[in-house]
């Protein structure tokens, strides 16, 4: 039996609905095996992962704490990857939007405003926004290929982070752990659901996936840059400027990294420390994909992957799982979405007879 | 028919293909009497849209078989269909007597089918010997000996080496064609190959079919031009909305039953058009255009002059790869000059040649190029969405954000002023069948009353009453005023409206010829490069036909253009302002172009 790839008439919509299911359910399986594999009890560490994020209160409140920076992230990188601007380095933007927030309250710690948050999370979105035009630079003039600046610039500042933390920014009473002073309270965003650590950074990533709708769906800039996206040549035939897409679309990328870089510093963590992120730049690209690169999908699947989070920390304490294992089961998330989107618009034809 | 004749270009084929016994012993031997292939009641539905409904079909081995039909009518997925692309809703397909499912095209190609298609399937960023070695077993050096030596037999010259994307419409077109051949098809479906090849190709192409035909292969052959079907084609199945409505042979029926089977009236007759009369404005100058391709193989543009006025229409005639697309690309600015040369384009008297293509749209060009999926429309994207990416100045946008009623109702008036048959403005551009998406593109363009319009193969993939009538839209903008360069590898179409016409040969533009004085024959000295008294040696470039295209016989009978004496190549005027110039230089001009050749 041979089977090839024919190309539908038209995307097929249950295909694109259904593909995140599938990846799921496909992700979950394989996990499963890997886990049985690796002799952890696998049946219950799938459950941990799937089910305790939403059996308390207090767990579904941490899904939505993480999912406040992956939801900002994601609808950022969702435009670019949309226009076909990889930006994969919004780790990087995020660590220096932190970095570059976290600089109010370390610098100036007797400062009193009660909204010194809103300028740290201006200067975040600053700081995002540069690190990632420094890739826009390099595309635009040399055709330097953006997904390898963006990722070694995130290489680039962590070693910032790291410096600061262990040189210039450390905390002197900390006991020498690498991380700053905790910030005055003025330098911290308001909570949002009291009891929990919800605050209002999960605002933020409901105004960003409002903003992106409108943007990508009703603008004319964002049809433009769809347009580059999917067909560079008639964008050219229309006078759409690739260079502008390629920095509009990181701008926008690195501004939603560095103000969830900002908004994790001042929000549930209070200080600039190594561990800031999680890992969330990276896992935003499989939430933007998850969710079928769509302002409303995106939605959903932070909603997902932070869960996953939760539920991996949940079974590491429970069920013994390994650290790693999360991120397999993230990169699993990913490739099975993968492929699970090719068949929105492509079908399987199997071919009755081997080749002879 | 004398199976296995090996006569003439074809006979340096290395395999070729003759019609030997079938390749399933279990099925029938293929006499006569028993058609290679058969259709029996197949159809086709698009959700709403049925493109075939009970299509029976008959293609006998060793026959040349037309297929006919307007715009839409179902051609392009009935071929589909018997190449396993698509799958048919009902019926039944027959391969030598024995019914067969055909799933998949790489199953199709086992029975020996082979397809070029209406739109390609050549990836763009490989070489043109990469795209057939996709398809075609073999060493890479053996396939670029026979790329070399068939396309020198069959006159598809390509280079082997060249990426796709850097290669014309025509260009590709010759790979798709080389590429089947390759494949030693016993079937050969050609959905409208000629579209965009030049006269003289079409007769190179003709004769290669006609020696493919004698050894015993079956060719499906679509066109919309008649004359070419009743010159190549013994029999003919029209379509009409997805049906059957008449079988023909074509050699003995003349082009207006054909017309009058495809669109069930009779087509106006074609006016040459009047000259335009008024002399307007320069609305476009090129002076002296330079322009060095990065690509080196592609041609070079060198002192290109040329003035458009308002009022008129301008020709550019020649063989697609002699810097066609580069010219287009640097009049519609999606190529920039650098500053120092921008004085080189003039539009509307302004130097452009530094300008993007939106400052241009917006000093008035539009601008149809002539690949239209992907280029002129985004396929995936629908087709008021395609309104919108050149229309937006119509008022289809409000303070940065889309009016999607103004973009329904603008894609809603162009396909009902251009016939485009579709479902709506919602389809899918890539949905539309090839000649029904040229119209879209076509009148999309229109629709922005431009002041200066640059039209490439206007007409292509359009059926004869959509070609007549976007002829007749060119020349009524023309005498509204607007400014129109068209620029065509179809000679026929070049002399029924333009003015004025310019061959481009090898990145060199002639001069101005004033159609109504030249001929099809001298035109075809400049397009073959004979024109030019200095003609040098070839340089880099131009896959150039190497016949006289003066000898190519769908030139002899097109509309009577007002020609006083088309006896013998007539010599030609430097410009239409200046009627006295009938003189010895021009003439010289033609004399030398005896000797270069
Ligand atoms: N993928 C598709 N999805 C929806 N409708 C389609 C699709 N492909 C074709 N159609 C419709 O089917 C009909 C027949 O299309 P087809 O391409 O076969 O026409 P055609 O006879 O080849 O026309 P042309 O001369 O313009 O190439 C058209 O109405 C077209 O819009
Ligand atoms: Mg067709």
């Amino acid at each position: 039996m041979r089977f090839e790839l024919i190309r539908r008439d038209r995307a097929s919509l249950e295909m694109a609905l259904m593909a995140p299911v599938l990846a799921l359910l496909a992700a979950g399986l394989v996990s499963w095996a890997l886990f049985a594999a690796m002799g952890v009890p696998a049946g219950r560490a799938l459950w941990t992962i799937a089910a305790t994020p939403f059996s308390t209160w207090y767990d579904f409140s941490e899904v939505l704490v993480k999912t406040a920076p992956l939801l900002l992230i994601a609808q950022g990188l969702a435009i670019g990857f949309r226009a076909r601007v990889f930006n994969i380095g919004a780790e990087g933007q995020l660590l220096i939007g932190a970095i570059c927030a976290s600089a109010i309250p370390v610098l100036l710690p007797s400062a009193g405003s009660p909204l010194l948050w809103v300028a740290m999370m201006a200067l975040g979105m600053v700081g995002g926004a540069a690190w990632a035009a420094i890739a826009a630079f390099w595309r635009t003039r040399l055709n330097a290929n953006e997904i390898l600046v963006t990722l070694m610039l995130s290489l680039i500042a962590a070693q910032i982070l790291t410096y600061l933390l262990l040189g210039p920014w450390k905390d002197p009473m900390g006991m020498n752990f690498p991380q700053t002073r905790m910030f005055q309270p003025g330098a911290l965003l308001p909570g949002l659901l009291p009891g929990t650590r919800v605050n209002l950074s999960l605002l933020f990533g409901v105004a960003a996936t409002i903003a992106a709708y409108v943007f990508m769906q009703r603008s004319v800039t964002g049809f433009r840059l769809i347009v580059t996206g999917t067909a560079p040549r008639a964008a050219g035939y229309a006078g759409v400027s690739a260079a502008r897409g390629v920095w509009l679309s990181l701008l926008i990328s690195g501004a939603a990294a560095g103000l969830a870089g900002a908004a994790e510093v001042a929000g549930p963590l209070g200080q600039l420390q190594r561990s800031i992120s999680q890992g969330y730049g990276f896992a935003a690209i499989i939430v933007a994909y998850l969710g079928g690169l769509h302002p409303v999908g995106i939605a959903v699947s932070s909603l997902v992957m932070s869960a996953i989070y939760i539920g991996g920390d949940n079974a590491m304490v429970f069920a013994d799982l390994p650290q790693s294992a999360v991120l397999v089961v993230q990169g699993l998330l990913l490739t099975f979405y993968l492929i699970a989107a090719t068949f929105v618009r492509y079908r399987i034809a199997w071919t009755g007879t081997a080749r002879a | 028919m004398t199976p296995g004749a090996t006569s003439g270009p074809a006979s340096g084929q290395p395999e070729a293909g003759h019609p030997e016994p079938p390749r399933q012993g279990s099925q029938p031997e293929p006499g006569c009497d028993v058609p290679l292939l058969r259709l029996r009641g197949v159809s086709k539905s698009y959700g709403a849209v049925q493109a075939n409904r009970g299509v029976d079909l008959t293609v006998m081995p060793g026959s040349i078989h037309a297929i006919l039909g307007e715009n839409g009518a179902g051609k392009s997925t009935l071929m589909k269909m018997i190449y396993g692309v698509e799958a048919p809703d009902a019926g039944q397909i027959e391969w030598n007597g024995a019914p067969v499912a055909l799933t998949s095209p790489s199953e199709a190609g086992r029975l020996g089918i082979g397809m070029v298609f209406q739109h390609f399937s050549l990836f763009d960023t490989l070489t043109v010997l990469e795209n057939v070695a996709l398809v075609v077993p073999g060493s890479p050096r053996r396939l670029a000996a026979r790329i070399a030596t068939l396309g020198r037999d069959y006159g598809l010259q390509v280079d082997a080496t060249e990426y796709v994307g850097a290669l014309s419409v025509g260009e590709r077109q010759r790979v798709e064609i080389l590429r089947c051949l390759m494949q030693d098809p016993r079937l050969l479906i050609l959905d409208e190959p000629t579209a965009v090849l030049p006269p003289q190709m079409v007769t190179r192409l003709f004769s290669t079919l006609r020696v493919l035909r004698d050894r015993g292969v079956s060719i499906l052959f679509i066109s919309h031009k008649l004359d070419e079907i009743r010159e190549l084609c013994d029999a003919a199945t029209v379509l009409r909305d997805g049906q059957v409505t008449g079988h023909a042979d074509p050699r003995d029926t003349d082009t207006r039953s054909l017309t009058r089977m495809m669109i069930g009236r009779d087509l106006p007759p074609a006016l040459p058009a009047e000259p335009g009369g008024a002399e307007g404005a320069v609305q476009l100058q090129l002076s002296q255009l330079d322009w060095t391709n990065p690509d080196p193989y592609a041609p070079d543009l060198r002192g290109i002059d040329l003035k458009l006025r308002g009022h008129e229409i301008v020709g550019i005639a020649g063989i697609s790869g002699n810097g066609q697309s580069e010219l287009c690309a640097l009049i519609s600015g999606e190529t920039r000059l650098p500053t120092r040369a921008a004085g080189a384009i003039a539009l509307r008297g302004q130097s452009v040649g530094a300008m993007g293509a939106a400052g241009r749209r917006a000093l008035g060009l539009a601008y149809v190029p002539e690949e239209r999926l992907g280029h002129g429309a985004v396929p995936e994207m629908t087709l008021w969405q395609n309104a919108l990416l050149t229309a937006q100045s119509r008022g289809l946008t409000r303070r940065g954000m889309v009016d999607r009623r103004a973009a329904l109702r603008f894609a809603q008036d162009c396909i009902a002023g251009f016939d485009v048959r579709t479902a709506g403005p919602e389809a899918e551009a890539g949905s539309l069948s090839g000649g029904n998406l040229q119209k879209f593109v076509v009148g999309r363009e229109i629709m922005l009353a431009p002041s200066v319009l640059l039209v490439e193969q206007p007409t292509w993939g359009v059926d004869v009453a959509a070609a007549a009538e976007i002829r007749r839209r060119l020349i009524e903008m023309r005498n509204a005023g607007c400014a129109i360069l068209v620029i065509s590898e179809e000679l026929d179409e070049l002399f029924e409206i333009c003015d004025r016409l310019h061959v481009l040969h090898d990145g060199r533009l002639s001069p101005s010829l004033v159609t109504a004085r030249t001929t099809p024959e001298e035109v075809g000295e400049w397009m073959i490069g004979a024109g030019r008294p200095d003609a040098a040696p070839a340089g880099k470039g131009g896959g150039t036909g190497p016949a006289r295209p003066g000898s190519s016989g769908t030139n002899a009978d097109r509309p009577d253009t007002a020609r006083p004496d088309s006896a013998r190549p007539a010599p030609s005027h430097p410009d239409r302002s200046d009627p006295a110039a009938e003189g010895p230089g021009a003439g010289a001009a033609s004399e030398g172009s005896d000797h270069a050749v």
